[in-house]
């Protein structure tokens, strides 16, 4: 079946079986191997991407259900060399042991700040709590959250997702 | 994991819908949020032959006010119900059970509809619905009915809904006065389903509990009324007192299945708790 949608800005139109996952999509298919797959049963989020705005998990959904959507995954944050200002810092803030969770808590992060561009301690940890880190590396994850926050209200921006 | 093969239909009108699903020789099934079916279909649990994707039926989203009711859309996502002036101002149990629904990326897909039609006994919504005495409207091509959630779920993953049907809406009724409500749903960890949950919703005057509703999630096949609970709360005066002689009963007449999460005695003991910990929060009446 013919999809066509939109990913990091880029139009693609693709034949794909009603039964590819998006996250196969986007990895095997567009090359777009930043969104990894840790568990592939929606609990660990490490395949999280933004769907129309919106973070979801793209093992739980199929290519086709993207039809005709908008998709950023985190190859699509940075511009050129600029990275986004929450990769940023999750770099500053040592946000990162391994590194295997971080696409899909940046992407989720990025969500996060979206709808609640100044959260609590506590909206962060709801915010991500769909998001496992098996480094248990949460206490820096959570302040670089904060610091990307306080990040984009002094620049005023909003995040480019 | 990957689904076995299947074919796809996202239809643009209900009509189309109840065609493809009308068609029972190519074992349709509905796709709503897919955050219950996929994952079945990935672990060949279900393997039908073509998913029906509602995303694109027109008017299945979104609350409206109107006649008394509250109208909400089969296909209105958790995140939806989360936010709804409506539902705060109406039925603030719907809005806050949603948000206790998996995490952030499963409620940005998850669906209403989808809960409960699929009628996971563990699931929030089928007890929450039931508690808020909610109608599920169903079509099919042979018309349209309506029927009280109380009756919709028949037995684990079973209900009223027809192989040709769809539910299209839930309706609720919009109280006179404020209800007093809350739903406590008590997990060990963050994204997980229930062990045990409680749904609340008490209407007080002056002085009593003048009607009162208390459906419990998990401790049985389907939605589970603790009328003992209910009995034990009309017409009393709303005491802390009155809450926890009231609660205690909760588990006294289930026989909930025993699971890895619980034993049978232990989700008993959880009923008592959740009702009391759910009417506390529900009356504003502090915890002991």
């Amino acid at each position: 079946m013919r999809i066509a949608l939109t990913v990091n800005g880029e139009r693609q139109e693709i034949d794909v079986e009603p039964r590819l996952l998006l996250v196969h999509l986007l990895r095997d298919h567009l090359g777009r191997t930043g969104t990894h797959i840790g568990c592939d049963t929606s609990n660990c989020g490490a395949c999280t991407i933004l769907l129309d705005g919106d973070a979801v998990k793209s093992c739980t959904l199929l290519a086709v259900q993207a039809d005709g959507c908008a998709i950023t995954t985190i190859e699509g944050l940075a511009s050129g060399s600029q990275m986004h200002p929450v990769q940023e810092a999750f770099w500053d803030n040592h946000g990162l042991q391994c590194g295997f969770c971080t696409p899909g808590m940046i992407m989720a992060a990025v969500a996060l700040l979206d709808r609640t561009p100044r959260p609590s301690e506590e909206e962060i940890k709801r915010g991500l709590e769909g998001n496992l880190c098996r480094c248990t590396g949460y206490v820096n994850i959570i302040r670089s959250v904060q610091a990307a926050a306080e990040a984009l209200d002094r620049s005023g921006s909003v995040p480019a997702a | 994991m990957t689904p076995a093969p299947f074919d796809y239909a996202a239809p643009t009108s209900l009509k189309e819908a109840l065609r493809l699903l009308d068609n029972r020789s190519a074992d349709p099934k509905i796709l709503a949020g897919g955050h219950s079916l996929l994952p079945l279909m990935k672990l060949r649990l279900a393997a039908p032959g073509v998913l029906v994707d509602l995303r694109r039926v027109p008017d299945l989203r979104g609350i409206q006010a109107g006649d008394g009711r509250l109208v909400i859309g089969a296909m209105t996502r958790y995140v939806d119900l989360e936010g709804s002036p409506l539902l705060h101002e109406h039925a603030p149990i719907l809005a806050q059970a949603a948000g206790l629904v998996g995490d952030a990326q499963v409620r940005n897909r998850g669906t209403i509809g989808g809960a409960i039609a699929h009628a996971d006994p563990a699931g929030d919504m089928p007890a929450v619905i039931c508690c808020l005495d909610a109608s599920l409207h169903l079509a099919s091509p042979r018309g349209e009915r309506t029927v009280p959630a109380t009756e919709f779920f028949r037995d684990i993953f079973e209900t009223a809904l027809s192989e040709d049907e769809i539910l299209t809406h839930i309706s609720l009724p919009i109280p006179s006065t404020p209800p007093a409500q809350h739903y406590v749903k008590f997990r060990r960890r963050m994204c997980d389903w229930a062990i045990v949950g409680a749904s609340v919703s008490v209407t007080c005057d002056d002085e009593r509990i003048t009607a009162c509703r208390v459906f419990l999630t998990n401790v049985g096949p389907i939605p589970t009324r603790a009328t003992a609970v209910e009995s034990a709360l009309e017409g009393r005066n709303p005491t802390a007192e009155t809450i926890s002689q009231a609660a205690r009963g909760a588990g006294a007449d289930l026989s909930p299945s025993s699971e890895l999460n619980g034993s049978a005695d232990y989700k008993r003991h959880l009923a008592g708790v959740t009702c009391s910990r759910a009417l506390q929060d529900a009356l504003g009446i502090g915890r002991a």
